[in-house]
C-alpha cells in the first residue's frame, strides 16, 4: 500500500474515510480544522460546517441513530458547547459507529484555555483513545469505529496540537463501506432518555465501561516495550515519542487507549519496574487513576502539568538539569491584524472615543494588544454580545454609553444570537458591534452560514445577518464599511446615546480573501520631508508601518503594505502618498480624539 | 548522514511552511523516516513562525527538534534566526536572510530590535552565514521565492541528486511560477557554492 505525508488531522480524516464514514460535521477551530477540510475532499462522506459544535454533534449522533457512521471534530473548548448532547449520547448507544474527536491545545498555542479533554471521557463513561502520531492517528480512529459499535458507545479520539499539527509517513489503504442496512425500527427505551427509560440506561453504561476495561486489558495498543528495568515510563499520545528519543533504552508501557485504563498490565509494569515515572501532557489524567487502585508511581511530582512536553521539557524535568541560556532577550513577534485589515478601523475609532469594549473568539481578540489596546473583557465564542448585558444591568443600565460589545461573522451564527435576544427581551440598551469580515478567519478563511458557500463548496443560500438582527427585534441595525472611520465614528457616537439597543455591522471582507482573489494594491509611502515623527499612524498597530529611530520618521514596509489608507488617515501633516499624491483628509479632526 | 534536523524560522507570510513540506518531501524521496512539525493558528498574522523537519535513516520519534541538535536553521529574517539559536547543533550550518523587520512590539516602542543582530549571531555560532535579501529578490525578481532560494542554498549540503529536488519543488509550487522557483533554488545553490 503506498505511503503518504499526512498530518495528525489528515490521518484523522483518512481514517474516518477508510472506514466508511457517512457523515461528518465541524465548527472550525485550531488545532482542529484541516480534519474536516480533508474530509470534505472525499466525495463518499457528506461533510458540512454546522453553526457550532453542538450542532455538529447533533448532527453526527443524528447519522449514527440512523445506523450510518458519523465523526465529528472540534477543539477542545468546542466540546464545553457540546458537552449536553455528548453526555447522553453515552446513555443511549448508537446503531452507526460515532466518533468524536476533540483537538487539545497544551501550551496554548491558539486558545483561551489548556483544559485536558480526556476529563470529558471519563466524566462520560466513553472509550478513548490517545494517537501518538499520524500512523496511529489513522489506525485508531478505525478501530474506534469497530469499538463504538462492538460496545454500543460513543467514542472519543483525543489529538493535540503537536499531533494534529505534525506531519509523519502513513499508509493508505481502500475505504470499506459499511455493510448495506435498513433504517433501524423504533427504539424508544434506548432513544427516548425519559428518567424511565434513562435509568435502565445508566446500569447499562456501568456495564459496558466493566466490559471495555476487558478490552484494554487485552488491546494491543497497549503495550509494553521492555527495555532496562530500573526506569520505566507509561505514556500516552505525543509523549511517548519524546520519552523513546529521550530514554531509548527503558521500559515503556505505552498507552492507546486511555478509559478506562489497563490497571492490571499496570501494575503488573510496575511490579517488574524499579522506577516508574508516567509522562503524559497537562493533566494526571492517567497518574491519578493509577494511584486510586493504589499502585504507586512517579507523574506530576516530576512531569509539569503545564504547557507543552518536549525532549527537553521531559530531560530537564527528570534529570534536574539547569541549563544556562547564552543567548540574550529577543524581542517578541505575536501575531497582528494583518495589513489592510478592515476590523483595524473599528478599533480606532473605539479607542479614539475611549469605549470599554467586550471581544470575543477571532481575529479581532488581537485588538487587545498595544498598540490598539482596545479590548477589555474576552471569555468564550458569543459571549461578545452576553457579557455586555450583565454589565450593563450591573451598573443599572447607566454605562450603556460606555462599553460596547464585539462578535465577528462567524460567531455571530456560532452563539451570539441567542446573546442579542436576552439583550432585546431583557429590555437591555447596549451597542454591539459585528465584524463581518465575508469568513472564519483566525481558523484559516472557513466558510460559514453568511458567506453563501458550504464547506464542500457549494453554492447555497446566504443568511443575513442584518435581517436576523432585525427579526430578533433589534430595531436600530447599521451596515456600514469600516474603512469609513469618520461615517463610523459618527454612527457610534449616537448608537451609544441610543435609548435602545443597536448592532453595528462591520462589513468588509478579510484581506486574506482579497489576495486570494488576485486583487492588486498600492502600496503608500511616507514622505520624510513632511513626517515630523508623531507616532500617530504607527498607532493604527500595522505589521506595515514602523518607526525609523535614527531618522524618526515613519516609514512603510513595501512588501506589506496593501495601500489601506489607516495611518495615512491619523496623519496630521498629510505626510503620506499613494502614486506620487499626497493623501489629504478634509474629515482628519472628526476621526481623531473624542 | 543517518539523521538531519532542519528547522525553519521566519514570520508568518514567509512561506516557511511551503519550505519544510519541500524539505519532508525530499527526505522521503532520497529514502528516509520523516517527521516535521509546525505551529499554524495564530502564528499566520504576521507572528513568528518556525518548522521543524527531522529525517533519519531509522525511525524519527518526535517531531520537534531538541536543543541544539539542529543540523541547519534556515533563517527567513534574521530576527528569527536569532530567536531560534539554541537550538543549532555545535557544527550546525545557519543560512539566513539579512532581512529585517520589526515586530509590532518594536514598531509600537516597547521593546528594541537589536542593533548588531548578525554580529551576534555570529559570535554565538560562528558557522553562519548571511545573504542579502534584497540583491537575491534583484537576481531572482520575485520576492517571494526567496524561500525556494533558501532551500537551494541548504540543497548544497546535503548529498541528494537535484533532479530529486526539481521533481518535489515542481509538485509543490504554484504551476505558473514553477520556473521562476528553479532559478531560485539555482541561485541559492550556486551563492554557497560560491
Amino acid at each position: 500500500m503506498p505511503k503518504k505525508l499526512l498530518s495528525g488531522n489528515e490521518a484523522i480524516a483518512r481514517g474516518a474515510y477508510e472506514a466508511g464514514v457517512k457523515v461528518a460535521a465541524a465548527y472550525p477551530g485550531t488545532p482542529s480544522t484541516e480534519i474536516l477540510e480533508t474530509i470534505a475532499k472525499y466525495n463518499e462522506v457528506y461533510a458540512e460546517w454546522a453553526p457550532n459544535e453542538k450542532v455538529a454533534v447533533e448532527v453526527a449522533i443524528g447519522s449514527a441513530f440512523a445506523g450510518k457512521r458519523s465523526l465529528c471534530a472540534m477543539k477542545h473548548v468546542g466540546l464545553n458547547v457540546a458537552a449536553d448532547p455528548f453526555f447522553t449520547l453515552s446513555y443511549t448507544g448508537i446503531e452507526g459507529g460515532f466518533v468524536l474527536v476533540s483537538a487539545d491545545d497544551p501550551g496554548m498555542h491558539s486558545s483561551q484555555n489548556e483544559q485536558d479533554n480526556r476529563n470529558y471521557a471519563r466524566f462520560a463513561k466513553i472509550p478513548l483513545f490517545e494517537p501518538s502520531d499520524s500512523q496511529e492517528a489513522k489506525d485508531f480512529t478505525k478501530l474506534a469505529y469497530q469499538v463504538s459499535e462492538n460496545f454500543d458507545t460513543p467514542v472519543m479520539v483525543r489529538s493535540t496540537t503537536r499531533l494534529s499539527h505534525s506531519k509523519g509517513l502513513v499508509e493508505l489503504e481502500d475505504r470499506t463501506e459499511q455493510e448495506a442496512k435498513e433504517f433501524p425500527k423504533r427504539q424508544e427505551k434506548k432513544y427516548i432518555t425519559i428518567p424511565a427509560h434513562a435509568r435502565p440506561l445508566r446500569v447499562k453504561v456501568e456495564r459496558r465501561l466493566g466490559k471495555l476495561k476487558e478490552y484494554s486489558e487485552k488491546t494491543d495498543i497497549n503495550r509494553v516495550e521492555w527495555g532496562d528495568k530500573d526506569l520505566g515510563f507509561i505514556v500516552s499520545g505525543i509523549s511517548y515519542n519524546y520519552v523513546k528519543e529521550c530514554y531509548p533504552y527503558a521500559s515503556v508501557l505505552k498507552l492507546g487507549f486511555t478509559n478506562p485504563l489497563p490497571i492490571d498490565r499496570i501494575r503488573e509494569f510496575v511490579k517488574k519496574v524499579e522506577k516508574v515515572i508516567v509522562v503524559e501532557e497537562n493533566d494526571p489524567f492517567i497518574e491519578n487513576e493509577i494511584k486510586a487502585n493504589g499502585i504507586m508511581v512517579d507523574g506530576k511530582n516530576i512531569i509539569p502539568n503545564m504547557g507543552e512536553l518536549n525532549t527537553d521539557v521531559i530531560k530537564k524535568s527528570i534529570e534536574g538539569i539547569k541549563e544556562v541560556s547564552k543567548k540574550e532577550a529577543v524581542p517578541v513577534r505575536p501575531p497582528a491584524l494583518c495589513p489592510g485589515c478592515p476590523h483595524r478601523g473599528v478599533f480606532i475609532v473605539l479607542r479614539e472615543l475611549g469605549l470599554r469594549v467586550v471581544g470575543d473568539i477571532g481575529c479581532y481578540t488581537l485588538g487587545v494588544l498595544p498598540p490598539l489596546s482596545a479590548l477589555d473583557w474576552q471569555v468564550c465564542m458569543g459571549g461578545g454580545i452576553s457579557l455586555v448585558q450583565g454589565i450593563a444591568k450591573a451598573w443599572d443600565d447607566k454605562i450603556s454609553d460606555k462599553v460596547v460589545g464585539m462578535v465577528g461573522d462567524s460567531t455571530f451564527f456560532h452563539s451570539g444570537i441567542t446573546g442579542l435576544i436576552d439583550i432585546v427581551y431583557n429590555k437591555g440598551l447596549s451597542t454591539l458591534f459585528i465584524l463581518d469580515n465575508s469568513t472564519t478567519a483566525m481558523t484559516g478563511t472557513q466558510e460559514n452560514p453568511g458567506t453563501g458557500r458550504t464547506l464542500k463548496g457549494e453554492s447555497t443560500k446566504q443568511l443575513s445577518i442584518k435581517k436576523i438582527c432585525e427579526a430578533v427585534g433589534v430595531e436600530e441595525v447599521y451596515e456600514i464599511d469600516p474603512y469609513y472611520l469618520d461615517n463610523l465614528k459618527e454612527i457610534v457616537k449616537n448608537a451609544i446615546s441610543s435609548p435602545r439597543p443597536t448592532v453595528i455591522i462591520c462589513k468588509n471582507s478579510c484581506m486574506l480573501l482579497k489576495f486570494r482573489a488576485g486583487e492588486k494594491f498600492t502600496p503608500l509611502k511616507v514622505n520624510s520631508e513632511k513626517c515630523i515623527g508623531c507616532k500617530a499612524c504607527i498607532s493604527v498597530a500595522c505589521p506595515a508601518i514602523t518607526y525609523d529611530k535614527k531618522n524618526k520618521k515613519a516609514f512603510i514596509v513595501k512588501e506589506l503594505c496593501v495601500g489601506c489608507e489607516m495611518c495615512a488617515k491619523m496623519c496630521p501633516v498629510a505626510a503620506f502618498e499613494k502614486d506620487g499624491k499626497s493623501l489629504t483628509y478634509p474629515n482628519i479632526h472628526k476621526i481623531r480624539g473624542k | 548522514m543517518n539523521e538531519k534536523n532542519i528547522l525553519i524560522a521566519g514570520v508568518g507570510g514567509q512561506g516557511v511552511i511551503l519550505a519544510s513540506e519541500i524539505l519532508s518531501e525530499v527526505g522521503i524521496k532520497a529514502g528516509y523516516d520523516v517527521k516535521k512539525s509546525e505551529i499554524h493558528g495564530m502564528s499566520q498574522r504576521g507572528g513568528s513562525v518556525t518548522s521543524d523537519v527531522r529525517w533519519n535513516k531509522e525511525k524519527v520519534y518526535s517531531p520537534t527538534i531538541s536543543k541544539k541538535s539542529a543540523d541547519f536553521i534556515l533563517g527567513f529574517e534574521k530576527l528569527e534566526t536569532l530567536r531560534s539559536i539554541d537550538m543549532i547543533k555545535p557544527d550546525g550550518v545557519i543560512i539566513s536572510s539579512d532581512y529585517h523587520l520589526d515586530p509590532m512590539t518594536v514598531s509600537a516602542g516597547n521593546q528594541i530590535y537589536p542593533e548588531d543582530v548578525e554580529e551576534k549571531i555570529k559570535k554565538i555560532h560562528s558557522r553562519s552565514y548571511f545573504f542579502s535579501n534584497e540583491e537575491v529578490i534583484k537576481k531572482i525578481g520575485n520576492p517571494k521565492a526567496i524561500n525556494i532560494f533558501i532551500v537551494g542554498a541548504l540543497s548544497y549540503f546535503m548529498d541528494i541528486d537535484k533532479e530529486l529536488w526539481f521533481d518535489v519543488i515542481k509538485n509543490k509550487v504554484p504551476p505558473k511560477t514553477v520556473e521562476l522557483n528553479i532559478k531560485a533554488f539555482e541561485e541559492g545553490y550556486n551563492i554557497v557554492k560560491k
